[in-house]
Protein backbone atom coordinates (compact mmCIF):
# COMPACT_ATOMS: atom_id res chain seq x y z
CA UNK A 1 0.00 0.00 0.00
CA UNK A 2 2.74 2.41 0.92
CA UNK A 3 3.94 3.10 -2.60
CA UNK A 4 0.54 3.06 -4.34
CA UNK A 5 -1.13 6.42 -4.80
CA UNK A 6 -4.74 7.17 -3.96
CA UNK A 7 -5.12 8.36 -7.53
CA UNK A 8 -2.57 8.06 -10.31
CA UNK A 9 -3.16 9.41 -13.81
CA UNK A 10 -0.41 8.60 -16.31
CA UNK A 11 -0.12 10.15 -19.78
CA UNK A 12 -3.89 10.40 -20.22
CA UNK A 13 -5.37 11.25 -23.59
CA UNK A 14 -9.14 11.52 -23.56
CA UNK A 15 -12.06 13.43 -25.04
CA UNK A 16 -15.75 13.62 -25.81
CA UNK A 17 -16.29 11.24 -28.71
CA UNK A 18 -13.67 11.95 -31.36
CA UNK A 19 -12.37 15.32 -30.12
CA UNK A 20 -9.28 14.97 -27.98
CA UNK A 21 -9.46 17.40 -25.04
CA UNK A 22 -6.84 15.96 -22.69
CA UNK A 23 -3.46 15.67 -24.41
CA UNK A 24 -1.20 13.88 -21.97
CA UNK A 25 -2.15 14.48 -18.33
CA UNK A 26 0.17 13.26 -15.56
CA UNK A 27 -1.16 13.75 -12.07
CA UNK A 28 -1.30 11.91 -8.78
CA UNK A 29 -2.75 12.23 -5.30
CA UNK A 30 -1.08 10.64 -2.27
CA UNK A 31 -3.20 9.14 0.50
CA UNK A 32 -2.89 12.03 2.90
CA UNK A 33 -2.99 14.85 0.37
CA UNK A 34 -5.14 17.67 -0.89
CA UNK A 35 -4.15 18.35 -4.49
CA UNK A 36 -5.43 21.35 -6.44
CA UNK A 37 -5.85 21.74 -10.19
CA UNK A 38 -5.94 25.32 -11.37
CA UNK A 39 -6.00 26.76 -14.86
CA UNK A 40 -7.96 29.00 -17.22
CA UNK A 41 -11.52 28.35 -18.32
CA UNK A 42 -11.75 25.58 -20.89
CA UNK A 43 -8.33 24.15 -19.98
CA UNK A 44 -9.88 20.75 -19.34
CA UNK A 45 -10.01 20.71 -15.52
CA UNK A 46 -13.54 19.35 -15.33
CA UNK A 47 -12.70 16.91 -18.09
CA UNK A 48 -9.87 15.39 -16.03
CA UNK A 49 -12.24 14.78 -13.15
CA UNK A 50 -14.94 13.36 -15.41
CA UNK A 51 -12.47 10.97 -17.01
CA UNK A 52 -11.72 9.47 -13.59
CA UNK A 53 -15.43 8.82 -13.22
CA UNK A 54 -15.67 6.96 -16.52
CA UNK A 55 -17.69 9.67 -18.29
CA UNK A 56 -15.17 10.19 -21.07
CA UNK A 57 -13.82 8.32 -24.03
CA UNK A 58 -10.28 7.37 -22.95
CA UNK A 59 -7.97 7.30 -25.98
CA UNK A 60 -4.81 6.17 -24.20
CA UNK A 61 -3.08 6.33 -20.85
CA UNK A 62 -3.77 4.95 -17.44
CA UNK A 63 -5.89 5.86 -14.40
CA UNK A 64 -5.56 3.89 -11.19
CA UNK A 65 -7.30 4.12 -7.85
CA UNK A 66 -5.25 2.65 -4.99
CA UNK A 67 -3.21 0.75 -7.58
CA UNK A 68 -6.26 -0.68 -9.38
CA UNK A 69 -6.72 0.23 -13.03
CA UNK A 70 -10.07 1.97 -13.50
CA UNK A 71 -9.87 2.92 -17.19
CA UNK A 72 -13.16 2.15 -18.91
CA UNK A 73 -15.09 1.75 -15.66
CA UNK A 74 -18.81 2.60 -15.73
CA UNK A 75 -19.84 5.62 -13.61
CA UNK A 76 -21.95 3.57 -11.17
CA UNK A 77 -19.01 1.18 -10.63
CA UNK A 78 -16.71 4.16 -10.08
CA UNK A 79 -19.04 5.49 -7.38
CA UNK A 80 -19.39 2.06 -5.82
CA UNK A 81 -15.61 1.66 -5.69
CA UNK A 82 -15.40 4.74 -3.48
CA UNK A 83 -15.11 7.86 -5.63
CA UNK A 84 -16.87 10.82 -4.04
CA UNK A 85 -17.63 13.17 -6.91
CA UNK A 86 -19.06 16.67 -6.56
CA UNK A 87 -19.87 18.03 -10.03
CA UNK A 88 -19.31 21.69 -10.89
CA UNK A 89 -23.01 22.41 -11.55
CA UNK A 90 -26.26 20.59 -10.87
CA UNK A 91 -24.76 18.76 -7.93
CA UNK A 92 -27.89 18.38 -5.80
CA UNK A 93 -31.43 17.11 -6.41
CA UNK A 94 -33.37 20.34 -5.74
CA UNK A 95 -36.78 18.74 -5.18
CA UNK A 96 -35.53 16.08 -2.78
CA UNK A 97 -35.05 16.77 0.91
CA UNK A 98 -31.54 16.94 2.36
CA UNK A 99 -31.92 13.46 3.84
CA UNK A 100 -33.21 12.10 0.53
CA UNK A 101 -30.24 13.69 -1.27
CA UNK A 102 -27.89 11.84 1.07
CA UNK A 103 -29.81 8.61 0.51
CA UNK A 104 -29.39 9.01 -3.24
CA UNK A 105 -25.65 9.43 -2.68
CA UNK A 106 -25.74 6.02 -1.02
CA UNK A 107 -27.64 4.33 -3.86
CA UNK A 108 -24.84 1.80 -4.48
CA UNK A 109 -24.68 0.89 -0.77
CA UNK A 110 -26.97 -1.47 1.07
CA UNK A 111 -25.71 -1.26 4.65
CA UNK A 112 -24.87 1.42 7.19
CA UNK A 113 -26.81 4.21 5.50
CA UNK A 114 -28.54 5.75 8.57
CA UNK A 115 -25.23 5.69 10.48
CA UNK A 116 -23.43 7.39 7.60
CA UNK A 117 -26.15 10.06 7.42
CA UNK A 118 -25.61 10.75 11.13
CA UNK A 119 -21.86 11.12 10.51
CA UNK A 120 -22.60 13.62 7.74
CA UNK A 121 -24.85 15.61 10.06
CA UNK A 122 -21.97 15.77 12.55
CA UNK A 123 -19.65 17.02 9.81
CA UNK A 124 -22.28 19.52 8.56
CA UNK A 125 -24.38 20.53 11.59
CA UNK A 126 -26.27 23.17 9.56
CA UNK A 127 -27.77 20.42 7.46
CA UNK A 128 -29.12 18.47 10.39
CA UNK A 129 -31.68 21.07 11.44
CA UNK A 130 -32.87 21.42 7.84
CA UNK A 131 -32.80 17.72 7.02
CA UNK A 132 -36.46 17.57 5.92
CA UNK A 133 -36.28 20.72 3.78
CA UNK A 134 -35.97 20.38 0.01
CA UNK A 135 -32.41 21.06 -1.08
CA UNK A 136 -33.52 23.63 -3.67
CA UNK A 137 -34.68 25.94 -0.88
CA UNK A 138 -31.18 26.29 0.62
CA UNK A 139 -28.60 29.03 0.13
CA UNK A 140 -25.72 28.48 -2.28
CA UNK A 141 -23.26 27.61 0.47
CA UNK A 142 -25.61 25.14 2.09
CA UNK A 143 -26.34 23.51 -1.26
CA UNK A 144 -22.62 22.97 -1.68
CA UNK A 145 -22.57 21.33 1.76
CA UNK A 146 -25.40 19.00 0.69
CA UNK A 147 -23.50 18.16 -2.49
CA UNK A 148 -20.37 17.33 -0.50
CA UNK A 149 -22.22 15.29 2.12
CA UNK A 150 -24.11 13.44 -0.62
CA UNK A 151 -20.82 12.57 -2.37
CA UNK A 152 -19.27 11.37 0.90
CA UNK A 153 -22.06 8.85 1.50
CA UNK A 154 -19.98 6.19 -0.29
CA UNK A 155 -16.98 4.70 1.52
CA UNK A 156 -14.69 7.36 0.11
CA UNK A 157 -11.32 6.34 -1.28
CA UNK A 158 -10.92 9.77 -2.84
CA UNK A 159 -12.98 12.92 -3.17
CA UNK A 160 -13.15 14.86 -6.44
CA UNK A 161 -14.40 18.42 -6.07
CA UNK A 162 -15.10 20.52 -9.16
CA UNK A 163 -15.04 24.24 -8.29
CA UNK A 164 -16.86 23.93 -4.98
CA UNK A 165 -16.60 27.65 -4.17
CA UNK A 166 -17.76 29.05 -7.53
CA UNK A 167 -20.38 31.74 -7.03
CA UNK A 168 -20.22 31.74 -3.23
CA UNK A 169 -19.65 34.71 -0.94
CA UNK A 170 -16.09 35.03 0.55
CA UNK A 171 -17.43 33.93 3.95
CA UNK A 172 -18.84 30.70 2.52
CA UNK A 173 -15.75 30.18 0.37
CA UNK A 174 -13.56 30.11 3.46
CA UNK A 175 -15.99 27.80 5.18
CA UNK A 176 -15.87 25.37 2.25
CA UNK A 177 -12.05 25.40 2.30
CA UNK A 178 -12.07 24.73 6.04
CA UNK A 179 -14.50 21.84 5.53
CA UNK A 180 -12.28 20.38 2.82
CA UNK A 181 -9.36 20.41 5.25
CA UNK A 182 -11.48 18.69 7.86
CA UNK A 183 -12.63 15.97 5.46
CA UNK A 184 -9.00 15.40 4.50
CA UNK A 185 -7.99 15.15 8.18
CA UNK A 186 -10.58 12.38 8.51
CA UNK A 187 -8.50 10.40 6.03
CA UNK A 188 -9.99 11.20 2.62
CA UNK A 189 -7.53 12.19 -0.14
CA UNK A 190 -8.85 15.14 -2.16
CA UNK A 191 -8.49 16.35 -5.72
CA UNK A 192 -9.75 19.92 -5.88
CA UNK A 193 -10.44 21.86 -9.07
CA UNK A 194 -10.57 25.61 -8.43
CA UNK A 195 -10.95 28.99 -10.09
CA UNK A 196 -10.08 30.63 -6.80
CA UNK A 197 -6.40 29.78 -7.30
CA UNK A 198 -4.87 31.55 -4.31
CA UNK A 199 -7.08 30.05 -1.61
CA UNK A 200 -7.01 26.66 -3.34
CA UNK A 201 -3.20 26.60 -3.35
CA UNK A 202 -3.13 27.72 0.28
CA UNK A 203 -5.44 24.86 1.19
CA UNK A 204 -3.70 22.25 -0.94
CA UNK A 205 -0.47 20.36 -0.30
CA UNK A 206 0.39 20.39 -3.99
CA UNK A 207 -1.02 21.90 -7.13
CA UNK A 208 -1.04 21.43 -10.90
CA UNK A 209 -1.52 24.16 -13.47
CA UNK A 210 -3.51 22.91 -16.44
CA UNK A 211 -3.41 24.73 -19.77
CA UNK A 212 -4.98 23.53 -23.01
CA UNK A 213 -5.35 19.90 -22.00
CA UNK A 214 -1.98 19.19 -20.43
CA UNK A 215 -0.34 20.04 -17.13
CA UNK A 216 2.35 22.72 -17.51
CA UNK A 217 3.54 23.36 -13.97
CA UNK A 218 3.34 21.40 -10.76
CA UNK A 219 4.65 21.95 -7.29
CA UNK A 220 3.97 22.57 -3.63
CA UNK A 221 1.01 24.86 -3.06
CA UNK A 222 3.08 27.65 -1.56
CA UNK A 223 5.77 27.36 -4.27
CA UNK A 224 3.14 27.85 -6.97
CA UNK A 225 1.77 30.90 -5.17
CA UNK A 226 5.30 32.35 -5.21
CA UNK A 227 5.93 31.36 -8.85
CA UNK A 228 6.00 34.57 -10.94
CA UNK A 229 4.39 33.02 -14.04
CA UNK A 230 1.63 31.37 -12.12
CA UNK A 231 1.09 34.55 -10.16
CA UNK A 232 0.80 36.61 -13.33
CA UNK A 233 -1.60 34.16 -14.97
CA UNK A 234 -3.91 33.28 -12.12
CA UNK A 235 -3.38 35.24 -9.00
CA UNK A 236 -4.08 38.66 -10.42
CA UNK A 237 -0.64 40.06 -9.63
CA UNK A 238 0.45 43.00 -11.81
CA UNK A 239 4.08 42.26 -12.70
CA UNK B 1 -82.32 25.04 -1.99
CA UNK B 2 -80.98 21.49 -2.34
CA UNK B 3 -83.96 20.36 -4.46
CA UNK B 4 -83.84 23.33 -6.81
CA UNK B 5 -80.09 23.79 -7.29
CA UNK B 6 -77.90 21.47 -5.26
CA UNK B 7 -79.31 18.13 -6.33
CA UNK B 8 -78.95 18.77 -10.01
CA UNK B 9 -75.56 20.48 -9.72
CA UNK B 10 -73.96 17.83 -7.54
CA UNK B 11 -75.38 14.74 -9.19
CA UNK B 12 -75.33 15.73 -12.83
CA UNK B 13 -72.32 18.04 -13.04
CA UNK B 14 -70.01 17.87 -10.02
CA UNK B 15 -69.78 14.10 -9.60
CA UNK B 16 -69.42 13.34 -13.32
CA UNK B 17 -66.77 16.06 -13.44
CA UNK B 18 -64.95 14.50 -10.51
CA UNK B 19 -65.11 11.07 -12.16
CA UNK B 20 -63.78 12.40 -15.43
CA UNK B 21 -61.12 14.26 -13.43
CA UNK B 22 -60.02 11.01 -11.73
CA UNK B 23 -59.60 9.35 -15.12
CA UNK B 24 -57.59 12.28 -16.51
CA UNK B 25 -55.54 12.42 -13.31
CA UNK B 26 -54.51 8.77 -13.49
CA UNK B 27 -53.62 9.09 -17.16
CA UNK B 28 -51.69 12.31 -16.62
CA UNK B 29 -49.48 10.70 -13.94
CA UNK B 30 -47.90 8.43 -16.54
CA UNK B 31 -47.50 11.29 -19.02
CA UNK B 32 -45.77 13.55 -16.54
CA UNK B 33 -43.45 10.74 -15.32
CA UNK B 34 -42.44 9.67 -18.83
CA UNK B 35 -41.95 13.29 -19.80
CA UNK B 36 -39.68 14.05 -16.86
CA UNK B 37 -37.82 10.74 -16.46
CA UNK B 38 -37.59 9.40 -20.01
CA UNK B 39 -37.72 12.88 -21.47
CA UNK B 40 -40.32 12.56 -24.17
CA UNK B 41 -43.99 13.25 -24.76
CA UNK B 42 -45.44 9.77 -25.09
CA UNK B 43 -48.21 9.83 -27.69
CA UNK B 44 -48.80 6.12 -27.15
CA UNK B 45 -49.87 6.68 -23.55
CA UNK B 46 -53.58 6.70 -24.43
CA UNK B 47 -53.12 3.32 -26.09
CA UNK B 48 -51.80 1.86 -22.81
CA UNK B 49 -55.15 2.86 -21.29
CA UNK B 50 -57.04 1.40 -24.21
CA UNK B 51 -55.25 -1.94 -24.44
CA UNK B 52 -55.46 -2.33 -20.65
CA UNK B 53 -59.24 -1.97 -20.90
CA UNK B 54 -59.36 -4.53 -23.73
CA UNK B 55 -57.27 -6.98 -21.68
CA UNK B 56 -59.65 -6.47 -18.78
CA UNK B 57 -62.67 -7.07 -21.00
CA UNK B 58 -61.05 -10.28 -22.27
CA UNK B 59 -60.38 -11.51 -18.73
CA UNK B 60 -64.04 -10.87 -17.85
CA UNK B 61 -65.31 -12.71 -20.94
CA UNK B 62 -62.91 -15.65 -20.52
CA UNK B 63 -63.78 -16.07 -16.87
CA UNK B 64 -67.48 -16.04 -17.66
CA UNK B 65 -67.23 -18.40 -20.66
CA UNK B 66 -64.77 -20.89 -19.21
CA UNK B 67 -65.72 -21.00 -15.55
CA UNK B 68 -69.11 -19.33 -15.48
CA UNK B 69 -67.74 -16.77 -13.01
CA UNK B 70 -68.55 -13.14 -13.83
CA UNK B 71 -65.67 -11.01 -12.55
CA UNK B 72 -65.97 -7.45 -11.33
CA UNK B 73 -63.99 -5.21 -13.72
CA UNK B 74 -61.62 -4.25 -10.90
CA UNK B 75 -60.77 -7.92 -10.32
CA UNK B 76 -60.35 -8.64 -14.00
CA UNK B 77 -58.09 -5.58 -14.19
CA UNK B 78 -55.43 -7.29 -12.03
CA UNK B 79 -54.14 -9.72 -14.66
CA UNK B 80 -54.72 -7.06 -17.34
CA UNK B 81 -52.46 -4.60 -15.52
CA UNK B 82 -49.65 -7.14 -15.30
CA UNK B 83 -50.01 -8.10 -18.95
CA UNK B 84 -50.06 -4.47 -20.12
CA UNK B 85 -47.06 -3.50 -17.97
CA UNK B 86 -45.12 -6.55 -19.17
CA UNK B 87 -45.94 -5.62 -22.74
CA UNK B 88 -44.77 -2.03 -22.34
CA UNK B 89 -41.55 -3.00 -20.57
CA UNK B 90 -40.82 -5.19 -23.61
CA UNK B 91 -41.77 -2.34 -25.94
CA UNK B 92 -39.35 -0.12 -24.02
CA UNK B 93 -36.57 -2.69 -24.18
CA UNK B 94 -36.83 -3.34 -27.92
CA UNK B 95 -38.45 -0.19 -29.28
CA UNK B 96 -37.61 2.86 -27.12
CA UNK B 97 -34.26 1.85 -25.63
CA UNK B 98 -32.29 2.34 -28.85
CA UNK B 99 -33.62 5.93 -28.81
CA UNK B 100 -32.59 6.56 -25.19
CA UNK B 101 -29.88 9.07 -26.05
CA UNK B 102 -31.34 10.22 -29.36
CA UNK B 103 -32.91 13.64 -29.80
CA UNK B 104 -36.32 14.06 -28.19
CA UNK B 105 -38.22 14.59 -31.43
CA UNK B 106 -37.19 11.14 -32.68
CA UNK B 107 -38.58 9.43 -29.61
CA UNK B 108 -41.77 11.47 -29.83
CA UNK B 109 -42.23 10.41 -33.46
CA UNK B 110 -41.43 6.82 -32.50
CA UNK B 111 -44.12 6.95 -29.82
CA UNK B 112 -46.53 8.30 -32.45
CA UNK B 113 -45.73 5.22 -34.53
CA UNK B 114 -46.20 2.99 -31.50
CA UNK B 115 -49.62 4.57 -30.96
CA UNK B 116 -50.70 3.56 -34.49
CA UNK B 117 -49.19 0.08 -34.15
CA UNK B 118 -51.06 -0.67 -30.93
CA UNK B 119 -54.35 0.67 -32.18
CA UNK B 120 -54.11 -1.34 -35.40
CA UNK B 121 -53.17 -4.41 -33.40
CA UNK B 122 -56.22 -4.03 -31.18
CA UNK B 123 -58.45 -3.45 -34.20
CA UNK B 124 -57.06 -6.60 -35.82
CA UNK B 125 -57.59 -8.77 -32.74
CA UNK B 126 -60.78 -7.38 -31.19
CA UNK B 127 -62.32 -5.74 -34.27
CA UNK B 128 -62.99 -2.08 -34.98
CA UNK B 129 -66.49 -1.96 -33.46
CA UNK B 130 -67.56 -0.93 -29.98
CA UNK B 131 -67.76 -3.70 -27.39
CA UNK B 132 -70.08 -3.73 -24.40
CA UNK B 133 -68.08 -3.54 -21.18
CA UNK B 134 -70.71 -3.80 -18.44
CA UNK B 135 -74.33 -4.07 -19.61
CA UNK B 136 -77.36 -2.67 -17.81
CA UNK B 137 -78.33 0.49 -16.00
CA UNK B 138 -75.92 1.88 -13.43
CA UNK B 139 -77.54 1.66 -9.97
CA UNK B 140 -76.82 4.32 -7.38
CA UNK B 141 -74.71 3.30 -4.42
CA UNK B 142 -77.17 2.47 -1.60
CA UNK B 143 -74.81 3.43 1.21
CA UNK B 144 -74.17 6.94 -0.09
CA UNK B 145 -77.81 7.36 -1.07
CA UNK B 146 -79.24 6.38 2.33
CA UNK B 147 -76.72 8.39 4.26
CA UNK B 148 -77.07 11.58 2.24
CA UNK B 149 -80.88 11.22 2.10
CA UNK B 150 -80.96 11.08 5.90
CA UNK B 151 -79.42 14.57 6.02
CA UNK B 152 -81.73 15.82 3.24
CA UNK B 153 -79.00 16.12 0.64
CA UNK B 154 -79.58 13.04 -1.44
CA UNK B 155 -76.63 12.16 -3.65
CA UNK B 156 -77.05 9.46 -6.26
CA UNK B 157 -73.59 8.20 -7.06
CA UNK B 158 -73.81 5.27 -9.46
CA UNK B 159 -71.87 2.30 -8.15
CA UNK B 160 -69.43 2.57 -11.05
CA UNK B 161 -68.61 6.15 -10.06
CA UNK B 162 -68.24 5.14 -6.44
CA UNK B 163 -65.62 2.56 -7.46
CA UNK B 164 -63.82 4.96 -9.75
CA UNK B 165 -63.46 7.63 -7.06
CA UNK B 166 -62.54 5.12 -4.33
CA UNK B 167 -60.08 3.33 -6.62
CA UNK B 168 -58.39 6.60 -7.58
CA UNK B 169 -58.00 7.56 -3.91
CA UNK B 170 -56.38 4.21 -3.09
CA UNK B 171 -53.97 4.55 -6.02
CA UNK B 172 -53.08 8.12 -4.94
CA UNK B 173 -52.15 6.96 -1.45
CA UNK B 174 -50.10 4.08 -2.81
CA UNK B 175 -48.33 6.39 -5.25
CA UNK B 176 -47.56 8.92 -2.55
CA UNK B 177 -46.10 6.18 -0.37
CA UNK B 178 -44.03 4.83 -3.25
CA UNK B 179 -42.58 8.20 -4.25
CA UNK B 180 -41.70 9.43 -0.77
CA UNK B 181 -40.95 6.30 1.25
CA UNK B 182 -39.27 3.77 -1.03
CA UNK B 183 -35.78 3.77 -2.51
CA UNK B 184 -37.05 3.22 -6.04
CA UNK B 185 -39.60 6.04 -5.72
CA UNK B 186 -37.04 8.50 -4.40
CA UNK B 187 -34.76 7.39 -7.25
CA UNK B 188 -37.54 8.18 -9.73
CA UNK B 189 -37.86 11.69 -8.30
CA UNK B 190 -34.07 12.06 -8.41
CA UNK B 191 -33.83 11.08 -12.08
CA UNK B 192 -36.72 13.40 -12.83
CA UNK B 193 -34.85 16.22 -11.04
CA UNK B 194 -31.49 15.71 -12.73
CA UNK B 195 -30.64 12.71 -14.91
CA UNK B 196 -26.97 13.77 -15.18
CA UNK B 197 -26.50 13.87 -11.42
CA UNK B 198 -28.43 10.62 -11.03
CA UNK B 199 -25.95 8.94 -13.36
CA UNK B 200 -22.89 10.20 -11.48
CA UNK B 201 -24.51 9.27 -8.16
CA UNK B 202 -24.48 5.64 -9.24
CA UNK B 203 -28.28 5.43 -9.56
CA UNK B 204 -29.23 2.56 -11.84
CA UNK B 205 -31.18 4.52 -14.46
CA UNK B 206 -32.46 1.42 -16.31
CA UNK B 207 -34.21 0.20 -13.15
CA UNK B 208 -35.76 3.63 -12.77
CA UNK B 209 -36.95 3.48 -16.38
CA UNK B 210 -38.63 0.13 -15.72
CA UNK B 211 -40.23 1.49 -12.56
CA UNK B 212 -41.53 4.45 -14.56
CA UNK B 213 -43.22 2.18 -17.10
CA UNK B 214 -44.60 0.14 -14.23
CA UNK B 215 -46.09 3.08 -12.34
CA UNK B 216 -47.22 4.97 -15.44
CA UNK B 217 -48.63 1.76 -16.96
CA UNK B 218 -50.45 0.81 -13.77
CA UNK B 219 -52.16 4.20 -13.52
CA UNK B 220 -52.94 4.23 -17.25
CA UNK B 221 -54.59 0.81 -17.18
CA UNK B 222 -56.58 1.88 -14.13
CA UNK B 223 -57.66 4.99 -16.05
CA UNK B 224 -58.61 2.87 -19.06
CA UNK B 225 -60.67 0.44 -17.00
CA UNK B 226 -62.36 3.31 -15.15
CA UNK B 227 -63.18 4.97 -18.45
CA UNK B 228 -64.64 1.72 -19.79
CA UNK B 229 -66.66 1.32 -16.56
CA UNK B 230 -67.95 4.86 -16.91
CA UNK B 231 -68.87 4.56 -20.60
CA UNK B 232 -69.88 0.91 -20.16
CA UNK B 233 -68.29 0.18 -23.51
CA UNK B 234 -64.90 -0.05 -25.26
CA UNK B 235 -63.66 1.33 -28.52
CA UNK B 236 -60.23 1.51 -30.07
CA UNK B 237 -60.11 5.31 -30.09
CA UNK B 238 -60.97 5.69 -26.40
CA UNK B 239 -57.34 6.24 -25.39
CA UNK B 240 -56.58 8.68 -28.16
CA UNK B 241 -59.53 10.87 -27.20
CA UNK B 242 -58.08 11.14 -23.68
CA UNK B 243 -54.66 12.22 -24.90
CA UNK B 244 -55.23 15.96 -25.18
CA UNK B 245 -56.93 16.43 -21.78
CA UNK B 246 -54.26 14.23 -20.15
CA UNK B 247 -51.46 16.33 -21.63
CA UNK B 248 -53.34 19.44 -20.57
CA UNK B 249 -53.56 18.05 -17.02
CA UNK B 250 -49.84 17.20 -16.94
CA UNK B 251 -48.89 20.67 -18.17
CA UNK B 252 -51.33 22.39 -15.83
CA UNK B 253 -49.83 20.57 -12.86
CA UNK B 254 -46.23 21.11 -14.01
CA UNK B 255 -44.16 18.50 -15.83
CA UNK B 256 -42.51 16.07 -13.41
CA UNK B 257 -45.11 16.72 -10.70
CA UNK B 258 -47.27 13.59 -10.32
CA UNK B 259 -49.49 15.27 -7.75
CA UNK B 260 -49.66 18.37 -9.88
CA UNK B 261 -50.94 16.08 -12.64
CA UNK B 262 -53.64 14.79 -10.29
CA UNK B 263 -54.79 18.32 -9.46
CA UNK B 264 -54.53 19.22 -13.15
CA UNK B 265 -56.68 16.21 -14.08
CA UNK B 266 -59.34 17.08 -11.52
CA UNK B 267 -59.39 20.74 -12.60
CA UNK B 268 -59.78 19.83 -16.27
CA UNK B 269 -62.39 17.14 -15.63
CA UNK B 270 -64.43 19.52 -13.49
CA UNK B 271 -63.95 22.44 -15.89
CA UNK B 272 -65.22 20.34 -18.79
CA UNK B 273 -68.36 19.24 -16.97
CA UNK B 274 -69.06 22.55 -15.26
CA UNK B 275 -68.63 24.44 -18.53
CA UNK B 276 -71.99 23.07 -19.65
CA UNK B 277 -73.82 23.93 -16.42
CA UNK B 278 -76.48 26.62 -16.89
CA UNK B 279 -74.62 29.20 -14.77
CA UNK B 280 -76.60 32.11 -16.24
CA UNK B 281 -80.23 31.62 -17.21
CA UNK B 282 -81.41 28.35 -18.65
CA UNK B 283 -79.00 27.36 -21.38
CA UNK B 284 -75.65 25.66 -20.70
CA UNK B 285 -72.73 28.07 -20.45
CA UNK B 286 -71.06 26.76 -23.57
CA UNK B 287 -72.57 24.40 -26.09
CA UNK B 288 -71.76 20.77 -25.16
CA UNK B 289 -70.21 20.34 -28.59
CA UNK B 290 -67.34 22.59 -27.47
CA UNK B 291 -66.70 20.70 -24.22
CA UNK B 292 -63.50 19.13 -25.50
CA UNK B 293 -62.18 22.61 -26.30
CA UNK B 294 -62.03 23.41 -22.59
CA UNK B 295 -58.93 21.27 -21.97
CA UNK B 296 -57.25 22.70 -25.04
CA UNK B 297 -57.99 26.25 -23.95
CA UNK B 298 -56.67 25.65 -20.44
CA UNK B 299 -53.50 24.07 -21.86
CA UNK B 300 -52.81 26.94 -24.26
CA UNK B 301 -53.51 29.62 -21.66
CA UNK B 302 -51.24 27.85 -19.19
CA UNK B 303 -48.41 27.49 -21.71
CA UNK B 304 -48.64 31.21 -22.43
CA UNK B 305 -48.93 32.65 -18.93
CA UNK B 306 -47.15 30.06 -16.79
CA UNK B 307 -45.43 27.30 -18.79
CA UNK B 308 -43.99 25.67 -15.68
CA UNK B 309 -47.51 24.83 -14.50
CA UNK B 310 -49.22 25.39 -11.16
CA UNK B 311 -46.55 23.53 -9.19
CA UNK B 312 -43.36 24.77 -10.84
CA UNK B 313 -42.61 21.84 -13.05
CA UNK B 314 -39.72 21.36 -15.42
CA UNK B 315 -39.30 23.42 -18.57
CA UNK B 316 -37.86 21.87 -21.70
N1 LIG C 1 -19.78 17.54 -23.11
C1 LIG C 1 -18.82 18.07 -23.89
N2 LIG C 1 -18.75 17.73 -25.19
C2 LIG C 1 -17.79 18.25 -25.98
N3 LIG C 1 -16.83 19.10 -25.57
C3 LIG C 1 -16.85 19.48 -24.28
C4 LIG C 1 -17.84 18.98 -23.37
N4 LIG C 1 -17.60 19.54 -22.15
C5 LIG C 1 -16.51 20.32 -22.30
N5 LIG C 1 -16.05 20.29 -23.57
C6 LIG C 1 -14.87 21.00 -24.07
O1 LIG C 1 -13.75 20.53 -23.38
C7 LIG C 1 -12.85 21.60 -23.11
C8 LIG C 1 -12.50 21.58 -21.65
O2 LIG C 1 -13.65 21.84 -20.90
P1 LIG C 1 -13.67 21.76 -19.31
O3 LIG C 1 -12.99 20.52 -18.90
O4 LIG C 1 -15.08 21.95 -18.89
O5 LIG C 1 -12.81 23.03 -18.90
P2 LIG C 1 -12.59 23.69 -17.47
O6 LIG C 1 -13.29 22.87 -16.46
O7 LIG C 1 -11.11 23.72 -17.29
O8 LIG C 1 -13.14 25.08 -17.58
C9 LIG C 1 -13.53 22.87 -23.57
O9 LIG C 1 -12.97 23.25 -24.79
C10 LIG C 1 -14.96 22.48 -23.74
O10 LIG C 1 -15.53 23.19 -24.81
MG1 LIG D 1 -14.89 23.23 -15.25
Amino acid sequence: MSNTKALDIVNLHAGYGETEILKGINLNVEHSEIVAIIGPNGAGKSTVVKSVLGLLNIISGNISLNGNNIVGIAPDKAIKSGISYVPQTHNIFPNLTITENLEMGAWTKSKGIPERIQEMFELFPDLKVKRNKVAGSLSGGQRQMVAMAKALMVDSKIMLLDEPTAGLSPKFQSEIFRTIKRINKNGVPILLVEQNAKQALETADRGYVLVDGSNKVEGKGQDLINDRNVARMFLGSKD
Amino acid sequence: MWETFGFEFVNFYLIPGLVLGCIYALGAIGITLTFSILRFANFAHGEVMMIGAYFTWTAMVLSNDLFGVPLHPLVAAAPAVLLAIGLFILVDRYFYKPFRYASTIRVVMASFGMMLIIRSFVQAVWGPNQLTFVPGIAKPNELVKNFTASVDMMILVPNKHFWIIAGTLVIMFALSWLLTKTKIGKGMRAVSDSPELAKVSGIDVEIIVKATWFVGGFCAVAAGVFLAMDLQMLETTMGFRMLLPMFAAAILGGIGRPFGAVIGGLVIGLAEELSVYPWFGNGSLISPGYKTGVAFTIMVVMLVIRPSGLFKGRLF
